[in-house]
This record gives structure tokens, sequence and C-alpha cells, in this order.
């Protein structure tokens, strides 16, 4: 079947991703090598732009594409400027990055907009075998971005465990939608709800569904890969990991959790139990880090567990505490990603804590907005953390799960114990040895500004993202 | 006019300005920081005449819309309980600047912001009428105050504010998880609101049907956030090691204010939004503040530092303001609500005292000083009438407190009335012997007998706490009856809530608002006893 000119406005996002970074890699051997870096990234920024515009035709126009394969509708449209507006972000932070480390730019931003697209395409599918796909492009792109720095052996051994793990999840993933399948007889989620033939085929299918998402998502008992690939990873690249993939493997998440009714009996206890675990595992394992990234890694498994209380919770606010948090989480992780990999210097060198010795004094900025980042993950009011965790609270008791919140709350204090320390060395250690301040470049500032603008600004007045994100038929059904 | 609003926010405003200013200019930050305070402070004073006395509700009120999913108001208002909190604030505001004027060189930018950002978050506190906007001024006052210890504090700084933010964190986000709770119990009726007063009166008529057991934990999650704060023992180990390791100006907004949040807490939400929970608790907490009493004394007795026996000196009297709020009697809570008002004078002039001390031999330890009134009488002289304020001497203000406090449990409980009353006792053997051990005998140590006597600067903010405590003490009725009626609002409110939730028609209004000081409450409690 030829597609309808309306299924490829409907992707357009994709479709402007998929060329683009298709362009940058057939474009870099023609460019002058001098100049080589430069019109690649400027291609790269405007290609972000544009993609994010071209959101704006399904925006409009909600729907399906390809015959019911994709749904374009609220949370797709969420998801694709959520993800884009992080591949932009990643890309205006990489370019000091790329320089500092001589690696090659085209590939590594063509990497990013492929991945990018495999993204978009799992907030849209409406269908497994479409989102087995998305996921398959966006996984394939981030195992080879973990190795970008190739030469660095954190770096290799960071892609190795993710492609070894990513692929077995990736195996149980498709696995479950086998089974599914075996049960149902389809594969289109919309369908699932009726008609299972054998009970027992479906809930294994949808077990084995939920542990390759929740690998994905970087979820207790699957996280064991987290602190390893997100430290080797080149920085840039860990940022683009821990707000990207986690979003939209939520994406697929929610899709199936919202429209496949039958999975919330199914899934209850598993994201409870999940959840629990996610946090705990999560902000005690970063207690006892020395290593900034490691720190951020395990602060994100946290912060995936907050958000499947939201899931646990399964009503109306729960959908819309899922998105605010999601939003609000992204924006910070890039933010703090960022200001790592800008202090880190040339071959990634100073990436423990300890290093942020005086950092409020030398560069009272850049701590400055640190602090910001670390305070909403925190979830000081006034960032748009707090309102994220408040409405998972909010979506939790409205769900009766108050143990499932005193045991959040419970984490927070354990998590704001660690971001704490952080700020205590910048602000309140004296430097262990004279660094020269290194002048923030400008596209790194203006990710920075992005990320700290935003993340006060959905802390004071979420109203718009909140009418957005809690209008009834954000998800087809 | 959005009075309110205006001084809420004036200290951020000159915090915002301050950030402007050149770094190393530190004349012209110290004078425009202590400008904003000072007109902070004025402003301020406008707000007395807005609370008219007899009046029990909220005056000045300012709401406006903010978040729409779910609804949350920017509301704002003042009563007379929180009226002379907010000026105790705007007052030690300027004072704790005057204080750390020369002792604060190192960052002074940042140190002035920080104190005039927790300012705001502080008076926001007192402000607010929406449990959100409240919640959010009381996490947000955190911050500023873990920098201040945390920066220009003293050698076991980071110890400190980490522990100070950690234990104010854990009570006060399951007071986040209790607030949400209201939330949903008022959302089942279709009112989407985090309004105090619309959530209260929701809980009075029996809109909102709470079981016991529910009302307990709801109790619990708002009461350990304030008790925490306060700190009632056993939560108290913050305390001493908070105030030793903070810098003079943030002992003083520290005792002076910060503690006074979780007692406001306590009457503004603990006693009118679950009154049952709050009587089947009461003797526990009773007994605990008694505890507190005593154990502070005691052990502010035996204190080595200086800091650190005022320090255990707030545990002991704020152990008195507990006491009389959960004595449920009008006079005991008005009793309550002043001595959280010269508490927080007599202590924040003791803490400038000793910070004063430091200033001159950087220690804390007593047996370093002795004979101190022979090179300083002045400042001897002060130091006395502060401690003589402080353990409740009549006429001056610490007695007034603690006397309408004894007087009105005693109404209630003779028992806890007569424990408590040795607490007054012991506060005369810490202070009047400490004192003795400073400022009398014969120069022990050379060093101490060339110290200089009180500056100017010194004296005139000396001369001025002197003055208010002087004031308070035989001017009492000049406060109290400004907040009077609004005590006994929180007693009304209990009393028919109590009623109606334990299935009785109500008391009638009369018998409540006129019999001030024992009837409604007692009849209740043995309402609440038999039941």
């Amino acid at each position: 079947m030829f597609p309808m000119i309306e299924d490829l406005r409907r992707v357009a996002p994709e479709l402007v991703l998929c060329s683009v970074g298709t362009l940058l890699m057939l474009l870099e051997p023609f460019l002058p090598l001098s100049r080589r870096r430069q019109i690649s990234t400027v291609l790269a920024v405007v290609g972000a732009v544009v993609a994010l515009a071209a959101t704006m035709y399904p925006l409009r126009n909600a729907g399906t594409a390809f015959g019911g394969l994709l749904a374009i509708d609220g949370v797709s449209v969420f998801f694709h400027l959520l993800v884009g507006a992080v591949a932009l972000l990643v890309i205006l932070a990489s370019g000091e990055y790329l320089t500092r480390e001589n690696l090659a730019a085209g590939e590594f931003y063509a990497l990013v907009f492929f991945a990018t697209a495999g993204m978009g395409v799992m907030a849209s599918a409406q269908e497994l075998m479409t989102a087995f796909i998305g996921l398959e492009m966006s996984s394939i792109s981030s195992y080879i971005l973990a190795s970008y720095r190739r030469r660095a052996l954190k770096s290799n051994e960071s892609a190795m465990k993710y492609f070894l793990l990513g692929s077995f999840a990736t195996a149980f993933f498709l696995y479950g939608i086998a089974m599914v399948y075996g049960a149902t007889g389809t594969t289109f989620l919309q369908n699932m709800s009726t008609g299972a033939q054998n009970l027992v085929l479906l809930r294994l299918g949808f077990a084995m569904i939920f542990i390759g998402l929740a690998f994905k998502v970087a979820a207790a008992p699957f996280q064991i890969w987290t602190p390893d690939v997100y430290e080797g990873a080149p920085t840039p690249v860990t940022a683009l990991f821990s707000a990207g993939p986690k979003a939209a493997a939520f994406a697929v998440l929610l899709r199936i959790f919202g429209t496949v009714t039958t999975v919330h009996e199914f899934w209850f206890w598993a994201l409870w139990i999940s959840a629990a675990l996610t946090m705990f595992v999560g902000n005690l394992g970063a207690l006892a880090q020395s290593n900034v990234k490691r720190m951020l890694a395990y602060s994100s498994i946290a912060h995936a567990g907050y958000v499947l209380v939201a899931f646990a919770a399964s009503n109306r606010i729960g959908l819309a505490a899922v998105l605010y948090y999601l939003l609000a989480y992204a924006l910070v992780k890039v933010g703090a990603f960022t200001v790592v990999s800008h202090l880190g210097g040339e071959g990634e060198r100073r990436i423990e804590i300890n290093d942020y010795a005086g950092l409020g004094q030398r560069q009272p900025a850049t701590a400055a907005v640190l602090t910001l980042y670390l305070l909403s993950l925190l979830g000081m009011p006034i960032t748009a953390g707090f309102l994220g965790k408040f409405y998972i609270f909010k979506a939790a008791l409205d769900s009766r799960l108050i143990v499932l919140a005193i045991l959040m709350a419970v984490n927070s204090v354990i998590g704001a114990y660690y971001y704490l320390r952080v700020i205590v060395v910048m602000y309140m250690r004296e430097p262990q040895e004279s660094v020269a301040a290194v002048r923030l470049p400008l596209t790194v500032g203006l990710v920075l500004v992005i990320t700290a603008a935003g993340t006060i600004y959905l802390g004071l007045f979420p109203n718009q993202i909140m009418d957005f994100v809690s209008q009834a038929g954000l998800l087809q059904r | 006019m959005h009075l309110l609003t205006v001084i809420t926010f004036l200290p951020t405003v000159g915090a915002l300005a301050l950030l402007l200013l050149r770094g190393d200019d530190h004349v012209w930050i110290r004078r425009l920081a202590l400008t904003t305070a000072a007109s902070e402070f004025a402003l301020s004073l406008l707000l007395i005449p807005g609370v008219p006395v007899g009046a029990a509700g909220y005056r000045l009120e300012e709401v406006h819309a903010w978040i729409s999913n779910p609804q949350i108001n920017y509301h704002l208002g003042v009563d007379g309980i929180s009226l002379f909190l907010v000026v105790l604030t705007t007052f030690l505001t300027p004072i704790a600047m005057l204080a750390s004027w020369k002792s604060i060189c190192v960052r002074v930018k940042e140190f002035f912001v920080m104190l005039l950002v927790l300012e705001t978050g502080v008076i926001g506190v007192f402000l607010s009428l929406d449990l959100f906007l409240f919640f959010l001024f009381w996490e947000v006052m955190l911050l500023p105050m873990y920098f201040l210890i945390g920066i220009w504090g003293h050698e076991h700084r980071i110890y400190a504010s980490l522990k100070f933010v950690l234990y104010t964190m854990a009570g006060s986000i399951l007071m986040l998880v209790g607030i949400v709770w209201l939330h949903y119990l008022a959302l089942q009726l279709d009112v989407d609101t985090f309004d105090l007063q619309v959530i209260q009166s929701l809980l009075q008529n029996g809109q909102i049907a709470l079981r016991p057991s529910a009302e307990m934990v709801l109790f619990g999650a708002f009461f350990l956030a304030f008790a925490i704060k306060v700190p009632l023992f056993p939560l108290h180990t913050w305390l001493p090691d908070a105030h030793v390791e903070a810098p003079t100006a943030g002992s003083i907004i520290l005792a002076g204010v910060l503690l006074k949040m979780g007692t406001y807490g306590m009457l503004r939400f603990c006693l009118p939004l679950f009154p049952d929970a709050a009587r089947k608790f009461a003797p526990l907490i009773a007994i605990l503040a008694i505890i507190g009493i005593l154990y502070g004394a005691l052990v502010a007795m035996v204190q080595p530092n200086l800091k650190k026996l005022v320090a255990y000196s707030s545990v002991s009297h704020l152990g008195f303001v507990v006491l009389g709020i959960f004595a449920f009697n009008a006079i005991s809570i008005q009793g309550a609500v002043y001595q959280m008002l010269s508490h927080g004078i007599s202590t924040g002039a003791l803490f400038l005292l000793v910070g004063m001390l430091y200033d001159r031999r950087h220690t804390f330890l007593i047996r370093e000083y002795g004979g101190l009134a022979t090179p300083m009488p002045r400042l001897a002289a002060f130091f006395l009438f502060v401690a003589l304020s402080s353990l409740g001497l009549p006429m001056l203000n610490g007695f007034v407190g603690e006397f309408l406090i004894l007087l009105g449990t005693y109404q209630q409980h003779w028992l806890w009335a007569s424990f408590a009353a040795a607490g007054v006792v012991f506060s005369a053997v810490y202070l009047l012997w400490s004192y003795q051990r400073v400022f009398f005998g014969e120069v022990t140590q050379e060093t101490n007998r060339t110290l200089p006597d009180l500056s100017v600067r010194e004296k005139w903010i000396l001369l001025t706490m002197a003055a208010v405590i002087l004031w308070m003490g035989v001017g009492s009725t000049m406060f109290t009856r400004r907040f009077e009626a609004s005590c006994q609002n929180v007693l009304d409110r209990m009393s028919r809530a109590g009623a109606y939730s334990a299935g009785r028609t109500q008391v009638p209004e009369t018998t409540v608002s006129h019999t001030p000081a024992r009837l409604p409450t007692k009849r209740a409690l043995e309402r609440s006893g038999k039941r």
C-alpha cells in the first residue's frame, strides 16, 4: 500500500529527522575539513528546529496514520516535542564536547537524529511491532553513541554492556509481543482488551513486555546497567540517554497501559513493587557515589521509580503527572549533564564530586544553575521538580496508594542528602587545586539558560502544560 | 493596596537589587540590605492598625488564582496571631544585619541576599492561608538558612546544616502528603481547593467526615513537621548543633523566628483542623513538652558552651509554648503566643550578646571567660538585663508569657502546671549561674582583661532590644488585646468541631465566646473522654 499524503504529514517530524540525519552523514565527507564541524552543527541545529516545528501539524490534526499503526494524539505530540527538544539541547551542548575530545560531529548528530526518530515512533506506536521498530531504531543508535568516545576504555565498556543487556531486554519485549499475539491474535493495542483466548499466555506476554520496557526506563530490578552505561558514555550522550529513551519507553508503557484495560490488573502489583524497589535502589545507591555521573545515574533510577508510582495510581491526574514529571525531569537532567560535560574538561577528568569544591566562587553562574537542577531533582518548591512530585503524590493519594506515597516521601528525604552533598561541596568547601575557569561557550550557555528558565517557569506557572496534559482524549483509544 | 504582598516580597526585591551590586562593594551592600530591612520593618508596622482589637478573622486578605489544576490560590491574610510574628520577623532581620555588620567579611553579598530571602520565606509562612502556598514558603525558607549555617558557620557547620535541612525535610514531606490528602477529601465533595478556611469549614461542619484513625494520622503528619521545627523533645537534637554552628545572625533568626513557625503551625493547623485528634494526643504532647522544659533546662545547666546553653534554653522555653497550646485554654494560648514573641526578643538578644563575646574572643566556652564585668561593664549590664528577662523576672517580657501559660494550664491540669513551674526555677539557675561564671569574680584569663566594651553600634542594638524587653514587660496588654480574639477563635473552632463530630448538638456560640477561661474546652474534653 502506498502511503497517503496525510500519513506522511503526520509523521513529518520523523521524516525530517531521518532525512536530515542521512543528509548529515552524506554531506560530511564533502565538507572542507576546516569548517566541517561548524557546518554540521549549524545544519543539525536547523534540522532539530525544523523537526520541532514539524510537530505543529500533528498537533492540529489528531488522528491515526498508516492504517492505525501510529496514533497521532496529545500524548504523541507531547513526547515528540519532548524528545525533539532534548535532541536540540543535546546537539547544542555537544558542540563544545566534540571539539574538545576531537570527535567527528556529523555522524554524532546523525545518530542523535536517528535515535530521536525512533523515540518519536515509539511515542506514537499503537501497534506493538511498530513500537518494537521504534525501540530498535533508538536502541541501536544509542549503542553506537555510547561508544562514541571510542579510544576511551570506559566508553567501550559502556557500549558493550548497554548492547548486551539491551538486546536481551529487546528480546524479552519481542517475545512478549509474540505471546500476546498468540493469545489475542492481534498486535494492535486497541483490539487487545477483548477476545483473549489464553489468559495465561496473555499475562505472560505482558509480563515480558513489562520487563523489556522496565529495562529501558531503568526500573528495578532491571536497572543494573544504568550506572555503568551512564558513566562510560560521553556526557552529552548521557544527557540524551537519561531524558530521551527513558521518556519514549515510558510513552510506550503509557499507551499500553492506557489502551489495554486488562493490563491494569496484570501490572498493578508489578508496578507497585517495581516502583518501591526502584526508588530505594536508586536513592540508596546514589548515597554511596563519589562520581557525579554515577550519582546522577542512580538518581535517574530513583526518578523512574517516582514516575512508576504515578503509573500505579492509574488515574487521570496520574497520566498528567507522568507527562509533567517527564518534562520537568528531562529539562533538569539535560541541564545537569550539560554542566557535568562542561566542567569535566578534556578526557572527562573532573567528574568526581570533590572536583566541584569551591565552584560557587570560581564559577558562580554555573554553580547556581547546577544548584537549581539539583534542587529541582530534590523537589524544592518553585522548581518544576517539586510540582512534578506534588502531582505524583496527588495521583497516588487519589487512588489511595497511601503506603506507596509514604515510601516516596521517605525516598525524597534520602534523595535530599546526596543532592545537598553536591551543593555543600560547591559552596562550602575550598577548592583543592587551582583550576582555571573555562569560559562557558555560547551554545552551552544557551542550553543552561533554556533549561534553568524552563525549570523555574514550570515550577511557578504550570497551568498551560497542565491544561494540555490533563485534557480529555489526550490518549487515543 | 496589596500590603501583604508588598511586605512578603519586598525583601526578595531587595535581594535581587543586591545581586546587581559589585561583590567587593561591601559598604553599599550592607547599606542597601539594611535599608531594605528597615523599610520592611516600617511597612510591617502598617499591619498593626489593619488588625483591629477584638477582631478574630483574617484581615487584609488577598486572593488570586494561581494554579488551575488543581485549584491553588495565592491567598494571604493576617490575623492577631500572625500579626506580631510578622513584626517580630521584620524587627529581628535588621537587628541580625547590624549584628553581622563587622563579623561577616567573606561573601558579604551572598550573606545579605540569603538573609533577605529568608525573611521573605518566613513572612510568607506566617501570612499564607492556602495550604499549598504555606508549604511552598515552608520549604523555600529552608534553603537560605541552610546556606547561612553552611557557609558562614563555625567549625562543624556542614554537619550542622545538613542535619538541620534533613530533619526539617523529613517532617515536612509528610506534611505535604497530609496536605494532598486533605485536598483529596475536599475533592470528594467536588470542592477543588487548598484554601485553609474552606477546608477548615468543611471539616468543622462535618461535610468531610474523618474517621478518628484518619484524623489521627493526618494530625500526626502535620504535627510531626511542626514538632521538629519547634523542636519538641525528643526531636530537638538538630537544634543545639545548628545554633552552635550558625553565625550570630543565623542564630538570631533561627531562635527568634524559625522555631516559632512550628508553634504557629500547631496553633493554625493542628488545633483547628483536627481538634479531636489534638485532644487525644494532648496528654502525650504535654508530657513531651514538660520533659522538654525540664530536660532543656537541666542540660543547659551543665553546658560548658555558652551558645549551646542558650540553645538548650530555647528547647526549654519552647516547651512552655507547646504546653500552653495543648492546654486548650484561652489564657494559656494567649500566653503561648506571648511567649513566642518574648522568646524571640530575649533569646535573640542573648544570641546577640554571645555573638559579641565571640567576636572578641572567638570562643563560646564558659571557662575561657570569667570576671568580664571588669573590662566590659556595659556588656555585662545588658547581659544581666536580658538574662533576667529570659528567666522570667516580673516587669520584663519573659514573665508575662510564662505566667499566662502556667495560669491557663493550671486551670486545666494543675499537675502539668506544677511540673512546668519547676522549669522556671531551673531557668533561673542556669542563667544566673552561667552569668556568674562569665562576668563575676576575678578576671581569670589575661587576654580578657583588655577586651573592648560595647561599640556605639552594639550599644544601640542592645538599647533597642532592652527597650522592647521592658515595653513588652510593662505594656503587655497592648499586645495581648490584639491577639486575644484570634486565640479565642482557635478554641471556638475546636469546641464546635468537637461537638459536631461527637454527634452532639452544637454548643451555643454564646457560651463559647463569652466565658473566657475554662468552660468550653473542659466540657468538650469530658465529652470526648466519655465517648
